[in-house]
């Protein structure tokens, strides 16, 4: 049986730091992050209506549910983030507690940089964050090349920081490069219905937001982590 | 035969299924629930999950569409 108090402290302090980070993007999105995306919606949609050159306009198959603009889209955008950052904050929680817990919030920093890393600067690297309308490759390649990237980039950062040996820590480096060699997917043709200054705009809002954001998680996370040892001593 | 050795092995032995206990499989059942919900935001296919999470995929740098 796994002890379940470490468990239920673990649970419980990524909800709560899940919760307080995703709000923070949540926020931090709303300069220049959904702004960019909602400008180049509308590149997207007028690419939509256009009539095709055989004469026959554009079919859409009868739209699925989606949330309406304002409010209710912000509502569920607030919900997506605050889970995925429930997600890698239990991730943090787990990959932290082997090491025997984070020490203080400003070692959680260090955590946080980690994840930020891993989640957001090593798949950006091959796969920019995209604005919709953009010509990309076939999405199931995509998401391959990002966990393959992801789960790389993890392992090796593990290795090179906390591997004795030196073969080991070679190892970690190689695993860190690996995914940057073999490359992303590409589309055979670059292109965006939006203009390209939208989409660097973009790609700066979401590197900057995505920072904040792995650094207030880790170092919410290391606060709770050190109350907890205070509690346990 | 001394028993120490004995003695030190069961200690070793005591200290590693603690560390079972009380960090590997804590963690694991962690990072398992982590994943669920990084799966569910972020890659489920159902389109109301993917439009409801669309705007959060794309500024995480996910793979949208």
């Amino acid at each position: 049986m796994p002890n379940l108090s470490t468990l239920k402290k673990l649970i419980v302090s990524a909800l709560w730091a899940g919760l307080w980070a995703g709000l923070l993007l949540t926020a931090l999105q709303s300069y220049q992050v959904i702004p960019s995306l909602l400008h180049a919606e509308v590149y997207e949609q007028a690419a939509d209506h256009q009539v095709h050159v055989d004469g026959t306009v554009h079919q859409h198959e009868p739209d699925a549910w989606q949330p309406t603009n304002g409010a209710e889209r912000t509502l569920f955008t607030a919900l997506a983030n605050i889970s995925l950052a429930v997600g890698f904050a239990l991730l943090l929680g787990a990959a932290s507690t082997l090491r025997g817990g984070i020490n203080s919030w400003r070692q959680g920093l260090y955590w946080g940089l980690a994840g930020y890393s891993i989640f957001f600067v090593a798949p950006s690297l091959g796969l920019p964050p995209e604005l919709p309308g953009s010509l990309a490759a076939d999405l199931e390649a995509r998401q391959l090349w990002w966990l393959m990237t992801v789960f790389d980039t993890a392992l090796g950062l593990w290795l090179l920081v906390f591997a004795k040996t030196k073969l080991n820590q070679l190892f970690g480096a190689v695993l860190l490069l690996s995914p940057h060699v073999i490359g992303a997917p590409q589309p055979e043709v670059q292109g965006s219905l939006a203009p390209a200054e939208l989409a660097s705009t973009f790609i700066m809002a979401t590197a900057f937001a995505n920072a904040l954001f792995w650094l207030t998680l880790g170092a919410l996370m290391g606060l709770m982590s050190h109350q907890n040892k205070m509690i346990k001593s | 035969m001394s028993l120490a050795p004995l003695l030190i092995d069961n200690v070793v032995d005591q200290s590693r299924s603690d560390a079972l206990k009380d960090r590997i499989l804590p963690s694991l059942f962690a990072a398992i629930l982590g994943l669920m919900l990084i799966y569910g935001a972020g890659f489920s296919t159902t389109v109301q999950v993917h439009n409801a999470a669309h705007d959060g995929r794309h500024s995480a740098s996910f793979p949208c569409h």
